[in-house]
């Protein structure tokens, strides 16, 4: 394994880290303040991505589309806390899960009947579509580099928010203990909806900036989901630290795993049945890293306290 | 406050003495009576459509009582009971690779495999509680699914075709339609009658008792945990029997048998059929699939209307179907 590979991988993975946390975020928050299980914030995803092809279309401008996207994504949200969410509260986890299973049954169909099976682009801006020479013989894209960039500006920012202002304190303190909270007079609910909200927003706003390098697919949003969980599970629910640690992780064990699986196993096994195991071992490795984090430390790396 | 205890202790007693042989008895009954008559039925229409598609419920109904037993009476939320009727079915498609096709080889293959696996997780899953309890299960589900998709000598990604349904005792028997499908049904009425018996016995109390308060049971001495995990691990081996049968019934064996959507809808099927009844289980599973395939008739988008059904029914009928029967049923009796 040569070091410019090394360092590329490693890059990739990061960019997975940093989309993974958008995700993750939104995710954890709505599970540690409100105890609700949303299986549908992965469509919020994919209807990030298509909302862009369709806005880019209208538009023709990439800055354009992610706004319009952006706002079309929490106006979604709302709308679904609205409808939805807000009546099943405080109900049993799997009420959660069947609503919510519903809601992904009949958005990753709804975005087959309005825009078609086949996969869709978004054409990358075309200042970020070349790139960019990082050392000598190493090239690297510079969208993946625009993605990572986004994602740390986002972290930053939310790690402002929560720290830092009223709403954020609001929010931990939700995630710490609700019921307290809301006995304190603070209108629990009215918070919730501003972190659905926001949360649907930042979802779609990864499924906006992926866009230009996946394709733009239903059911793009499921696979990620599963792995915003194995995230929030092992950073601690409810806690942004530790689902940006987490995220970070997952996003290079599952990378590196997958590009050096194969040679690692190579040191110690014959190469063929490391040519058969490798690829294997190499995707469940995310998933023994979060038995492993959960059989030592059944609440997660970073849990957020008092739960 | 009270006073409502009052009330509705006072309703729920009226009311049990006439309810509980309903619910208890006659029901499964009936609903094994229209599983016993249905391939009489089926002998005026297209019989081997409907043959199969019933055969599909009863082998689903039986993945689905197992998690019953976990969700219902244990609150051990499972994301990965796919994973035992993979392996099960896994079992049946390596041993007649090999030129094993016999039940009396296969089945028991297919429920060992299923329980070690299920014990294997156990010792790991039970340590979780709540929400980390069903992300490790599904954990290790996944961990099941890439390994059945690395299998490349049993076909990998793409599943393995069974070229025969197994023989019992040399005999062809399974490939009666017929046959195949009471034999199902027999599976199922096992199934359940296990099911009841587990859950009225001490052991089911115990089990019962660790999901209304766990240190409860602990301080009185229960080691919970053995209770929980003897509950795994005999859910496991139903599911690797669902497994088995499912195998035979498709005569093709794939990874997608253990995704993490098919563990999402056998917890659909429960919930849908009220998660704690055992008959439940088996009419949600009837439910979801009959629905559908019902829907799947109309037109390709069929999962628009299914989507919002599973949605209306959270929101307006709490306790699944089960719910909607139970709430007529006192509706009846008040006049």
């Amino acid at each position: 394994m040569s070091t410019a590979l090394f360092i590329v991988q490693t890059l990739n993975g990061l960019q997975l880290g940093v989309l993974l946390f958008l995700i993750a975020a939104g995710l954890t928050l709505v599970f540690g303040v409100m105890d609700f299980i949303n299986l549908a914030h992965g469509v919020q995803y994919m209807l990030g991505a298509y909302l862009a092809v369709m806005f880019y279309a209208l538009t023709g401008n990439f800055l354009f589309a992610l706004i319009l996207a952006l706002g079309a994504a929490l106006l979604f949200g709302l709308l679904l806390e609205f409808v939805i969410f807000r009546h099943l509260y405080g109900r049993d986890h799997l009420d959660h899960v069947i609503a919510t299973f519903g809601i992904i049954l009949f958005l990753n169909q709804g975005v087959k009947f309005v825009w078609g099976a086949a996969p869709l682009t978004l054409p990358m801006p075309e200042m970020f579509s070349g790139s960019v020479a990082l050392m000598p013989g190493l090239l690297y894209p510079v969208w993946r580099l625009v993605i990572i960039g986004s994602g740390l500006a986002v972290a930053i920012l939310l790690y402002v928010l929560v720290t830092q202002t009223r709403i954020g304190m609001l929010v931990r303190a939700g995630a710490t203990n609700a019921n307290m909270v809301s006995a304190l007079g603070v209108d629990i609910r009215r918070l919730f909806m501003i972190v659905f909200g926001f949360g649907a927003m930042l979802a779609g706003f990864a499924g906006v900036m992926i866009a230009p390098i996946l394709s733009v697919e239903p059911g793009m949003g499921d696979t990620i989901l599963i792995l915003a969980f194995v995230v929030i599970v092992i950073g601690g629910i409810g806690s942004i630290r530790g689902a940006f640690l987490a995220a970070l992780l997952i996003g290079l064990v599952d990378t590196l795993g997958r590009s050096f699986a194969v040679d690692i196993l190579r040191l110690f096994m014959a190469p063929s049945p490391a040519r058969t195991v490798g690829p294997a071992i190499a995707s469940m490795l995310i998933y023994i890293l979060m038995a492993l984090v959960l059989y030592f430390r059944p609440s997660g790396l970073f849990p957020a306290k008092g739960r | 406050m009270a006073q409502a205890d009052i009330t509705q202790t006072g309703a729920a007693a009226s009311a049990m003495p006439a309810r509980k042989p309903v619910a208890g008895f006659i029901l499964p009954l009936v609903i094994f009576g229209c599983f016993a008559a249905v391939p009489l039925l089926s002998a005026f229409g297209a019989e081997s459509y409907l043959l199969g598609l019933v055969t599909r419920v009863m082998i689903f109904a039986i993945a689905a009582l197992a998690l019953d037993l976990l969700v219902g009476y244990g609150a051990l939320v499972s994301f990965g009971h796919a994973a035992f009727v993979g392996i099960g079915a896994y079992a049946v498609g390596i041993l007649a690779s090999h030129g094993f096709g016999d039940v009396l080889i296969s089945l028991p293959a297919a429920l060992l495999a299923s329980a070690l696996f299920a014990w294997l997780t156990g010792i790991v899953c039970l340590r979780t509680r709540g929400v980390y309890f069903i992300m490790i299960t599904l954990a290790f589900g996944q961990m099941a699914f890439f390994t059945a998709s690395s299998l490349a000598p049993y076909g990998g990604d793409d599943g393995l075709t069974i070229h025969a349904r197994n023989t019992i005792a040399g005999f062809e028997l399974l490939d009666n339609e017929r046959f195949f499908y009471y034999f199902s049904l027999l599976c199922l009425i096992a199934t359940y009658l296990l099911c009841r018996a587990l859950v009225a016995s001490r052991f089911g109390r115990v089990f019962r008792g660790s999901k209304e308060n766990a240190t409860r049971m602990a301080t009185l001495g229960y080691q919970v945990y053995r209770f929980q995990l003897t509950g795994y691990v005999i859910a496991g081996m139903m599911g690797g029997l669902s497994g088995f049968l499912l195998a035979n019934a498709t005569n093709f064996v794939s990874p997608a048998y253990m995704s993490w959507q098919r563990s999402g809808e056998l917890l659909i099927m429960i919930i849908l059929g009220g998660a704690g009844t055992l008959h439940g289980a088996i009419v949600g599973t009837a439910a979801f699939l009959l629905l559908e395939e019902w829907l799947s008739g109309f037109t390709e988008h069929w999962k628009m209307i299914f989507g919002p059904l599973l949605v209306l029914a959270v929101l307006f009928v709490p306790g699944g179907i089960g719910g909607i029967g139970s709430a007529l049923l006192r509706r009846w009796r008040r006049g």
